[in-house]
This record gives structure tokens, C-alpha cells and sequence, in this order.
């Protein structure tokens, strides 16, 4: 039997990548306006996304920068 | 004997020159405006920071060495992207494969459901802060290099399915497989640091 969570479920990474078609993205966001359930662990796995990119949001260092610079063919 | 073209006087080559130039001069500024974004991943495709910035610096000097290989008009991100990932791989790392020990059938919701349980917490916000940036860092580098690639294009490269698949030189199914079972694996792998063994 058709189970509309264990659906939702399934596109949720689809979903939050922007891959689905606008069809399939219509029809999750209409499940996720009444399913508080699914609603929250969408949530949760935005956030987490947003966990791992402020985790990996490392500033490269000034010196390596000048040293790409410096790797620039030189003007004549 | 052929005509002398107005290519080959001595006016037209300086011209020619100075253009090539010119464009060079461009395509090196518009690549390096790109270097923040190329160590972030780089910075997550290999263990230290050292290995990082040694990554960084080669793939610099050989997309300045092959400038002539870039196509104007053409996606220079996943240009210099593939760059970096050719490299990576050539660097040797491809003994580490995937451990065959673990089968990963949950869920996609699994991490949250584990977190709630632990914590009995009802709100999202509160069960995200359960995990810690350090255990993300962490987390990601325990993925097997193959998925970590995908993960790392995808979430902090800011790439398409189509962009990953372009710059590994991989089918689009293969990305969103690896995709798929990279990120439960990470999943699993934060479960076991805020849950623990038992999650």
C-alpha cells in the first residue's frame, strides 16, 4: 500500500538538492504542509546541511593565497 | 611562394600577443578568484591541512600551465574543480575503498529518529545542537574518499548532480548513488558519536 511518508522519505535528499521535477517537488511540499512528522526530520536535515557547511567554512590562509598569486605568468 | 597575410607582419603578431596576453591576464585573475571555494574543498577531500594547501598550490600551477585547454563561456568552476579532483586522485589515495562491512539499509530519517529517541526532544532545532562541529568534521572525514567526493562537491562545492558527474568524468546515477550512501554512512557515523556504539 501507497505509504506517503516512506515516499517523502525517499526524495528528501532530492528535495533539499533541488533535483526533483516540479511535479515531484509539488507533491512533497504538499505532504510536508500536513505532516508535521515529516515536516520536522526535513527540517532538522536542512539544518544539518547548514551544520556541515559552517563546519567546513575554513578560511584559507593569506599565505597560500599569495603563494597562488605568485604562481601568475608574469606581464610583459 | 604565399602572399605575406596581414597575420604574419610584425604589427600584427605584437597585436596577437598582447592579446593572448590580455586574455591570459584575465582567466588567471578569474580563476583565482575562485581559490577560497577550491581550499574549502580541498580542504575536506584530504586529511590535513597540509595536504590541502599542497593540493591547492598544484592544481593553481597546472590550471595556469593548460589555460589554453579552458574554453571561454564554459563553466570555469567545474573546470578547475575537475582540476583538483584529477589530481586528488592521481595523488594515489584509491587503496581506501568503501568498508564492506556495513550495510546501510535505515533510512533517511534514521539520524533524527535516533537523536529523538536519546534525547527526547521534540523540536529540531534542539536535536540538531546535539551534534557538534568538531563531530561533523570528523564525521566527513571517516566517509570512504569515493562518496566524501560527491558529498564535498555537492554540499560545500554548491554543485549540481550533473556539475559532480562532469567533473569526475562519472555517470549521473553513479553520483546520486554515491551521494545516497555517503551521506548515510556520515549519518551513521554522527548516530555513533552522539549516541553511541549502540545507536
Amino acid at each position: 500500500m501507497f505509504d506517503p511518508c516512506a515516499r517523502c522519505e525517499e526524495v528528501l535528499q532530492p528535495f533539499l538538492d533541488r533535483e526533483l521535477s516540479d511535479a515531484e517537488h509539488e507533491q512533497a511540499e504538499a505532504h510536508l504542509d500536513q505532516c508535521a512528522y515529516c515536516r520536522r526530520r526535513y527540517r532538522f536535515e536542512e539544518k544539518l546541511r547548514m551544520y556541515v557547511r559552517q563546519a567546513c567554512a575554513e578560511q584559507m590562509p593569506p599565505a597560500l593565497k599569495a603563494k597562488l598569486a605568485a604562481l601568475r605568468t608574469p606581464l610583459y | 611562394m604565399r602572399a605575406v597575410s596581414e597575420s604574419s607582419t610584425p604589427e600584427a603578431e605584437a597585436r596577437r600577443i598582447a592579446e593572448e596576453s590580455r586574455d591570459r591576464a584575465r582567466f588567471e585573475e578569474e580563476v583565482l578568484e575562485l581559490a577560497d571555494q577550491v581550499y574549502r574543498v580541498a580542504r575536506r577531500l584530504v586529511s590535513t591541512r597540509e595536504e590541502a594547501e599542497d593540493l591547492v598550490q598544484e592544481t593553481y600551477a597546472r590550471a595556469f600551465r593548460s589555460w589554453r585547454s579552458y574554453t571561454p563561456g564554459t563553466n570555469l568552476r567545474a573546470w578547475i574543480f575537475r582540476i583538483l579532483t584529477n589530481l586528488n586522485i592521481d595523488r594515489g589515495r584509491r587503496e581506501q575503498r568503501a568498508p564492506a562491512t556495513q550495510p546501510i539499509e535505515e533510512g533517511d530519517y534514521f539520524l533524527y529518529n535516533r537523536l529523538e529517541a536519546d534525547s527526547g526532544a521534540e523540536d529540531e532545532e534542539r536535536i540538531v545542537e546535539r551534534l557538534s562541529q568538531d563531530g561533523i568534521v570528523d564525521a566527513l572525514s571517516a566517509v570512504p574518499h569515493d562518496f566524501r567526493d560527491v558529498i564535498v562537491l555537492v554540499d560545500i562545492g554548491d554543485f549540481t548532480y550533473q556539475d559532480a558527474a562532469q567533473i569526475l568524468d562519472i555517470p549521473i546515477g553513479t553520483v546520486m548513488s554515491r551521494l545516497h550512501r555517503g551521506r548515510r554512512i556520515l549519518k551513521q557515523q554522527l548516530a555513533e558519536a552522539a549516541v553511541g556504539e549502540e545507536a
